[in-house]
């Protein structure tokens, strides 16, 4: 039984497949960007101490010890039991998010601390109030710390969304299982999803060490 | 909640093989990773041009897909190539390389930062190269090693949910036929993050123990 390689059918629809790939950044990208909003208001809460610092370590460690695969049918196909229905993309993005948003914390809390006290010192003495304090200083300083951490978590955040083939959600791992399936060219749809993930990783942590030297650090 | 929990003492027999799947999975499949992983990260951190590139390519292209594509790439791939193997055997191959990549990486990590004076010296007191190696370097490398070895762990934990899309009848697999059954989604659902919580906060705490125990000495 010879196997020719046959090219030409992943060629046919390599729309269908950048056009998945590109899906799969929205949805990082989106995730991302709710995921940093948690992660800040987390991070800043857990900072105040008391009973906010508890419900920050509880919802960290939750959705840390707790499979995405798991959080995902259980946001798709277990909230609906609740009256909470949200469409596929949605229900992934919200799963995600907060999924992301507990190492997004942990991230931010480590920036945080990495802020040197005598910055804030010198912001407090030249009459600062808090609110500028920490928009025009604290900030700044932080997210520069966070760069590289918040870089590999957009990375490991767009593998993560090949997870939403499984709720059917047209993107780059969906199409590559359809190609497999309607067109049995096993070879050629696994690896031109890998190599299109993998170039992608390779692009993204290129861009990250850009930005890195283009912003030096504190 | 009464009907949840006859329902779950239906599905009991089901869901603790799926467990039990589950943590067989998991622990084969670190045990596996840690061995190649020690490998790779040897080859990568002293390996010639011959050994590290090659290596590093792999290691490089293994970390860069997601895992649920190697899983679905190797088992795909395994059965198209003739070679019948079953959903859990490809399952633990593809964990396992994953795994195993992500070691090399961390072993590479550690064995880079002993000094190199410590081969040396090894060198020095007339050691033979593997003696240097599981003597001097080994036992430095696994406690710098320890606080990330058990974290991959529970990583692996999660992870092994994503052998449920190929049918292995895992803890989620298994959870999944009950919701097929009583479509109680929720519940189910929730039980069996309860359950990944579970194993993955022991996991966790285990490893706190042993981060204090190692900073102690």
């Amino acid at each position: 039984m010879g196997y020719s390689f046959n090219f030409g059918v992943i060629w046919a629809r390599i729309d269908v497949f950048l056009l998945g790939l590109a899906l799969g950044l929205a949805l990082a990208l989106a995730a991302l960007a709710i995921g940093t909003v948690l992660g800040l208001a987390a991070a800043f809460a857990a900072e105040a101490g008391g009973v906010r610092r508890k419900l920050v370590a509880v919802y960290v460690s939750l959705f840390r010890n707790t499979p995405l695969l798991v959080i995902v049918l259980f946001v798709y196909f277990g909230l609906p039991q609740w009256g909470l229905r949200f469409g596929k993309l949605e229900s992934f993005i919200l799963a995600l998010a907060v999924y992301s948003g507990a190492y997004l914390t942990e991230v931010f809390r480590a920036g945080l601390s990495g802020v040197p006290k005598g910055v804030i010192d010198a912001g407090r003495a030249m009459g600062l109030k808090r609110l500028p304090l920490l928009w025009r200083i604290v900030l700044p300083i932080m997210l520069r710390n966070c760069l590289p951490a918040l870089g590999t978590t957009f990375i490991s955040l767009f593998k993560d969304t090949s997870l939403a083939a499984v709720i059917a959600v047209p993107e780059l791992t969906y199409e590559a299982r359809k190609l497999n399936a309607e067109t049995f060219r096993v070879a050629e749809a696994w690896a031109t999803a890998s190599v299109l993930y993998l170039a992608t990783c390779l692009l993204i942590a290129a861009a990250l060490r850009f930005a890195e030297r283009r912003f030096p650090k504190f | 909640m009464a009907d949840f929990l006859h329902q779950l003492w239906i599905a009991r027999f089901a869901l603790t093989q799926g467990l039990i799947l589950t943590l067989w999975l998991s622990l084969v499949s670190i045990i596996a990773g840690t061995i190649l992983g020690i490998l790779g990260g040897v080859a990568l951190t002293y390996g010639g041009r011959l050994v590290r590139w090659p290596v590093r390519a792999l290691v490089d292209a293994l970390r860069g897909i997601p895992v649920l594509v190697l899983i679905l790439a190797v088992f795909y791939l395994l059965t198209f190539a003739g070679i019948n193997f079953t959903a859990v055997e490809s399952g633990l191959i593809a964990l396992s390389l994953f795994s195993g990549a992500h070691m090399a990486e961390i072993v590479r990590g550690a064995l880079s930062a002993i000094p190199t004076g410590q081969i040396d010296a090894g060198k020095a007191l007339g050691l033979s190269s593997f003696r240097i190696f599981a003597l001097v370097l080994l036992p430095q490398a696994a406690r710098m090693i320890m606080p990330v070895w058990i974290n991959t762990g529970a990583e692996l934990v999660k992870t092994s949910t994503l052998l449920s899309v190929i049918g292995t009848g895992e803890l989620l697999f298994r959870t999944q036929e009950v919701i097929g059954r009583n479509f109680m989604t929720l519940e189910f659902y929730g039980f069996a993050g309860a359950l990944f919580f579970l194993i993955n906060f022991a996991i966790e705490q285990a490893g706190r123990v042993i981060d204090r125990r190692l900073a102690a000495r």
